[in-house]
């Protein structure tokens, strides 16, 4: 009964999130007494997948057809059915992402599985097997038993942090048997900013909202945001005004991050900004105006003009980060 | 074209979050609700697909009694008429089990969703019923544009976007700016009273998961707040102080 462990990777690397989740998955099996195993889809080096052995995780499943990631998550999600079927799989784990996302709730109707999303924490297998999850945008927790035979679970952000160790997984083709109503959805192109730090993915966001301007004041944030190798977000005005791009766009109805630190730069913070943000580990907060309600959902705060101060930090982050 | 567009009932979004009983039940008090702010971007969607190519759209919504007069506003919006299955909403899989077996006695043509409900915030149900109508799942989408029976879609994804097709048909969640919120006026409001809302009791659907108990996060400590003319001090603080960087 062993942990499966959903392994994505982005121009060959594995992802930071997949790694953090490939480390969940290794503590998780420990806790169990099992192993963790992992899927990949994505045509990947050997050396590459054999360093999730680092993280805990015996055995890699390649999947190799080109024809599966060009559908990505209907065709995943047989194919992971599939194996959990066929090795004996009572735990499915998988990192954050818009693949990912898809996954879950189709692999678990798949399986009949009890299924968390946003997991915060190891569970606690002394009654069963409990798992606390954030709801309501972050505003709360809920602590839930998963009673099906199979679980599904989607790691949040930032659950665990995994010590790593030398040893290399090994690895084992898998060639799913294909299934004709997985590839109804086609993909026709994709649009991707390159070279950016992924918001999601990103340990520092540097945020900016209507206390920017405009557009062509963004200058300074990006400049903060590349001596601090951050990602970018925006308050939801600034990407409907189309200063930012939609995928920018922090809070309840946008991208949730939890970063290990938030700096937002001329943000109100709206309890709608605020659900977005709430479970980043350090919160900065910069607005002219001391009454905003920002300062009082962060731990460092800077009142005064954007403008100023800004440009300022970007001078003196190149001498704390390298 | 027959679109059903599923509704959750949710508390507005500037509610404060608590818990009664033990924390083992949510704070009613004081709280208003809404319809979830990413269904009623597929809802609006919806009437604007209904108002260009004809059609019907019904929206359904898994819950109690209570849940009716956040139905009813969908219908002053502009859906034609209206199913509240008559039972809590305990989780995504049971409310999956209880749209799939209404939409397997009604074919539809689309059947559009939030990304996710902002209560549960799973973002699970709308793959969950296309698993159990054997239909292909999509979400987030941001742009729907139809041509014959195909489906162009524009999905987000990290860092940018991906055009999708697909044929009719599937299930898709839905995020803004697919289309604008439409404010209901006072013909949709009188109207909306005379709609037909059809009360259907639940199917059975055996349990995969069990809620314990509810906790609301820690309050922050007071924000330490930096001289403005110094700012680079941050840096000592967030190295020295917070070990962050
Ligand atoms: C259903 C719903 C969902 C929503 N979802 C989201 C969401 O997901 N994300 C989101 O962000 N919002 C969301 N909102 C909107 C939210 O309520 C706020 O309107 C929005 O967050 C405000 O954006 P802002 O802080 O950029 O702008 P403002 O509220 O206008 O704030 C600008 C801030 O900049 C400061 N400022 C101005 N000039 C300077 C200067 N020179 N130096 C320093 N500071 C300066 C001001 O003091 C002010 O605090 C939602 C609203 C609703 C109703
Ligand atoms: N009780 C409900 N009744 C009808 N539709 C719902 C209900 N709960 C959730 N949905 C729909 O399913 C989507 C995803 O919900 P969730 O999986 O809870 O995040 C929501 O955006 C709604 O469109």
């Amino acid at each position: 009964m062993s942990v499966l462990i959903y392994i994505e990777t982005e121009e060959g690397i594995i992802k930071k999130s997949s790694f953090e989740a490939a480390g969940y998955s290794g503590a998780l099996a420990r806790l169990q007494g099992t192993h963790a195993v992992a899927i990949v889809f994505e045509n990947t080096a050997v050396e590459v997948l054999e360093k999730l052995g680092n993280y805990g995780i015996q055995k890699v499943y390649q999947v190799s057809d080109t024809k599966y990631t060009q559908a990505a998550a209907m065709p995943y999600s047989s194919a992971i059915a599939e194996l959990v079927q066929k090795e004996n799989i009572e735990v499915i784990a998988l990192p954050k992402s818009s693949t990912a996302d898809a996954m879950v709730s189709r692999i678990a109707t798949k399986l009949k599985a009890g299924v968390a999303t946003n997991v915060l924490e190891l569970p606690n297998l002394t009654e069963g097997f409990q798992v606390k999850r954030a709801i309501y945008t972050g505003k709360a927790f809920a602590q839930i038993q998963l009673t099906a035979a199979i679980k599904v679970i989607s790691i949040a952000k930032n659950a665990y942090t995994a010590t790593t160790t030398s040893d290399k997984a090994t690895i084992e083709s898998f060639v799913p048997t294909t299934n004709e109503v997985d590839f109804k959805i086609v993909s026709k192109e994709i649009q991707k900013a390159t070279g950016d730090i992924l918001l999601t993915e990103a340990d520092i966001v540097v945020s900016g909202g209507r206390g920017m301007k405009g557009p062509e004041n963004w200058g300074i944030l990006l400049d903060l945001a590349k001596a601090m190798h951050a990602g970018t977000g925006c308050s939801k005005p600034v990407s409907d005004m189309d200063w930012r791009p939609h995928h920018e766009h922090v809070g309840q109805t946008g991208v949730k991050v939890s970063p290990n630190l938030y700096i937002a730069i001329g943000i109100s913070g709206a309890i709608q900004h605020l659900a977005g943000v709430n479970s980043s580990k350090i919160i900065v907060a910069i607005n002219k105006d001391p009454e905003a309600p920002f300062f009082k959902a962060a731990d460092y705060g800077i009142c005064g003009d954007l403008f100023d101060i800004v440009p300022k930090l970007a001078a003196a982050a190149k001498n704390y980060i390298n | 074209m027959k679109i059903l567009v599923c509704i959750s009932h949710v508390p507005d979004t500037t509610s404060k979050i608590s818990f009664t009983d033990n924390n083992t039940k949510f704070n009613n008090a004081g709280v208003q609700y809404i319809i979830g702010p990413y269904d009623e971007y597929a809802l609006s969607k919806a009437i604007d697909l209904r108002e260009a190519g004809g059609g019907s759209v019904t929206v359904i919504n898994v819950g109690e009694a209570d849940t009716e007069p956040t139905i009813r506003k969908a219908l002053a919006i502009g859906a034609d008429d209206a199913i509240r299955v008559n039972a809590f909403p305990k989780d995504a899989n049971f409310v999956a089990e209880q749209i799939a077996a209404v939409a397997k006695s009604n074919t539809y043509d689309l059947i559009l969703m939030g990304r996710e409900s902002i209560d549960f915030n799973g973002g699970m149900v709308h793959g969950m019923v296309a698993e159990l109508l054997g239909l292909p799942s999509i979400s987030p989408i941001m742009k729907l544009e139809i041509n014959g029976t195909t489906a162009t879609m524009s999905k987000e994804i990290e860092g940018g976007k991906e055009v999708v097709e697909c044929n009719f048909p599937f299930v898709a969640g839905c995020q803004e700016p697919i289309a604008e919120w439409k404010i209901p006026n006072m013909r949709g409001i009188m109207s909306a009273k005379s709609k037909p809302l059809a009360v259907l009791e639940p199917v059975a659907s055996e349990e995969v998961v069990k809620l314990l108990n509810f906790e609301t996060p820690k309050p922050k400590g007071a924000c330490k707040m930096i001289d403005p003319a110094t700012p680079e001090q941050l840096f000592d603080l967030l190295r020295n102080e917070a070990k962050i960087i």
